[in-house]
C-alpha cells in the first residue's frame, strides 16, 4: 500500500467533528468570527449535545474515510442537559480501548471540553491534531476493506506468490 | 404425488453445535425427513462433492449453511450449493454474522498459524513444520485449501436469502422456518427469521429492569451467585439482551447465565458491539478519568464481549494491518 504517487504525498488528514450546540459549535462559531486562523481539514457536524454522538457515528465516520474523530463538548458541569458529557466522557475511554484493540491508533479519536467564549482553543485543538495525525499517516480503512475482499477473487496461485513475499517479510 | 422438496446441509467454519440442533429436532426430524430429500449433509450422510455438481442448477428447493467462511475450500463449497440451490439460508451466528470464529479478525493470519503450529502449549514442532498450499513428493502433488486473512460471514461471499440466527438457533425456530418453507409462506428475501425486537421484551426478569442502571462496577459470571429473579444487569453482570434481537426464549438468562448476543442486533441497529458499549459506557456512576477507567476495568476484553458473534459483520470488520 506505500505507494509514492503524486496523490499519496499530498495527503492531508480528514478530520471529522462533532460539536455540541451549546458550547463546541458556538466556539467553533466564535473562532470564525474572531477571524481566527486554522487548518482547513475539518469537517464540522453539529449535534444536540456531545451525549448523542452515538459509537456507531465515529466507526462509520473511520470506515467511510475519516483519519480522526474529534469530539468538542461542554465542560464537565455545564452540560445543557446536565450530563450529556459524562456519558460521552465515558464511552470515550471505552472507545478507545476498543479502537486500540482493533489495531487503530487511539489518539485519532479525541475528546475535547471547549466552552463557547473559547474560539481560541478550537483553533489549537484543530491544528494540534492535524499535525499529530500528519506524524501517523492516513487510516485508509477503507482501502484495507477493499484489499480483504479482493482477496475472495484471487486465484491459488496468486495467492502462493502474495503469501511467499509477505509472510516472509512478516514472520 | 408430487416431488419432495431436495434439502442440502453444509458446515463451514462451526465448532457442529448447528448440525447438532438439527438433530435436536428430536422425532421431529423424522416428520421432516419424511417430507424431504436430504441430497447433500457430509456430517451425516456419505454423499460427495460431485454428487452437488451434477445436480441442474436450482435443483436444491434449500440448503442450510452453518459457519463462517475463511478457506478457499469454503468459498468454492459455498459457490457451488449457491448455485445447485433455489433458497440459501445462513443457519446460526457464524454464518449469518461470523460468530465466534469471527474473533480471529482480531489477529493477523501469520500470528494465528504461528501460534498454533508452534507458540501453543504441548506443541512440539521442532522442524517448523507449517501446512503447505501445495507439496509435492515422489512426483505427486497435493494441494490445501488456503487460508483467507479474513473470516466472512455467509452473505459476505454469496447471496443469502434467509437468516437463522442464534448459537445454534433454537429446535422451535428451526421447525418454524421449515415449516414456513414447506408451506411456502416466507418472509421476504434478506429476513432474518426472529422476532424483530431486544431480548428484554421476552426476558422474564423485564420488570426488575431498573431505569437508571448506574453501574459502580461491572461482574464477570464466575465472581458472583447472581440472583435468579432479578435483572442481570441490575447485578453489575454485562448481559447484552438489551441489543441482541429476542426469539430464543432468554435461555442463558432462564440459566442464570448473561446474554452474549448470538441472535445479533435487531434491524435497527447497524453495529450491534458499538450499541451495547454507548449503552453500558453511558449507564455508569463514575465521572471522573480515574474512577471512570477503574470501573471499566471490569470489562477486560471489549471487542471479545461487544462483539462475540459478529466481529466480521461489524463496522470495523477486522484488525486494522497493512500487510493482508
Amino acid at each position: 500500500m506505500q505507494q509514492s504517487t503524486p496523490a499519496a504525498q499530498e495527503w492531508r488528514p480528514r478530520i471529522i467533528a462533532f460539536f455540541c450546540n451549546w458550547c463546541t459549535y458556538t466556539a467553533a462559531d466564535l473562532a470564525g468570527v474572531s477571524r481566527l486562523k486554522y487548518a482547513p481539514n475539518t469537517r464540522i457536524v453539529r449535534v444536540m449535545c456531545s451525549g448523542r454522538i452515538d459509537p456507531q457515528f465515529i466507526l462509520d465516520a473511520f470506515v467511510h474515510g475519516a483519519d480522526g474523530v474529534l469530539i468538542g463538548g461542554c465542560h464537565p458541569g455545564d452540560c445543557h442537559y446536565t450530563e450529556g458529557n459524562y456519558k460521552t466522557l465515558r464511552r470515550h475511554h471505552l472507545l478507545r480501548r476498543m479502537l486500540m484493540d482493533m489495531g487503530i491508533d487511539e489518539r485519532r479519536l479525541r475528546l475535547e471540553w471547549i466552552s463557547a467564549s473559547e474560539g481560541d482553543k478550537v483553533r489549537d485543538v484543530i491544528n494540534g491534531m492535524v499535525t499529530e495525525l500528519q506524524t501517523m499517516g492516513p487510516l485508509a480503512l477503507n482501502d484495507n476493506m477493499t484489499r480483504f475482499d479482493a482477496e475472495l477473487e484471487s486465484d491459488l496461485d496468486t495467492y502462493l506468490v502474495t503469501l511467499s513475499t509477505k509472510e516472509v517479510e512478516h514472520a | 404425488m408430487p416431488e419432495k422438496p431436495k434439502i442440502a446441509l453444509y458446515w463451514c467454519a462451526s465448532c457442529g453445535g448447528c448440525e447438532e440442533s438439527v438433530v435436536d429436532l428430536a422425532e421431529g426430524i423424522l416428520d421432516v425427513v419424511a417430507a424431504v430429500d436430504i441430497l447433500f449433509w457430509p456430517v451425516a450422510l456419505d454423499f460427495k462433492k460431485s454428487d452437488v455438481e451434477d445436480l441442474a442448477d436450482g435443483e436444491l428447493t434449500v440448503t442450510l449453511i452453518n459457519g463462517a467462511v475463511r478457506t478457499s475450500e469454503q468459498v468454492e463449497m459455498v459457490r457451488l450449493l449457491r448455485k445447485k440451490s433455489a433458497v440459501v439460508i445462513a443457519y446460526g451466528s457464524c454464518a449469518h454474522m461470523g460468530g465466534i470464529p469471527g474473533l480471529a479478525n482480531q489477529f493477523h493470519r501469520t500470528h494465528i498459524l504461528r501460534y498454533v503450529y508452534q507458540e501453543a502449549p504441548t506443541v512440539v514442532n521442532e522442524n517448523q513444520v507449517y501446512p503447505e498450499i501445495r507439496h509435492s513428493w515422489n512426483g505427486y502433488s497435493v494441494t490445501l485449501p488456503e487460508f483467507h486473512a479474513t473470516v466472512r460471514s455467509l452473505d459476505q461471499v454469496i447471496d443469502v436469502d434467509y437468516y437463522l440466527p442464534g448459537c445454534p438457533p433454537t429446535p422451535a425456530l428451526l421447525a418454524a422456518a421449515v415449516n414456513a418453507l414447506l408451506t411456502g409462506t416466507l418472509p421476504p428475501k434478506g429476513s432474518v427469521l426472529a422476532p424483530d425486537v431486544a431480548l428484554c421484551d421476552e426476558c422474564a426478569r423485564k420488570d426488575s429492569k431498573p431505569e437508571n442502571l448506574s453501574f459502580e462496577q461491572y461482574k464477570r459470571p464466575h465472581a458472583i451467585a447472581a440472583d435468579p429473579e432479578v435483572c442481570l444487569l441490575a447485578q453489575g453482570l454485562l448481559c447484552m439482551g438489551p441489543a441482541t434481537r429476542s426469539g430464543c426464549g432468554a435461555l442463558c438468562v432462564e440459566g442464570n447465565m448473561p446474554c452474549t448476543g448470538c441472535f445479533g442486533p435487531t434491524s435497527r441497529v447497524q453495529d450491534q458491539g458499538a450499541k451495547m458499549l454507548s449503552s453500558l459506557a453511558a449507564n455508569m456512576s463514575a465521572q471522573t478519568d480515574e474512577d471512570i477507567i477503574e470501573t471499566l476495568g471490569g470489562i477486560p476484553d471489549p471487542v471479545g464481549t461487544f462483539y462475540r458473534y459478529g466481529l466480521p459483520v461489524s463496522t470495523l470488520r477486522r484488525y486494522r494491518d497493512t500487510e493482508s
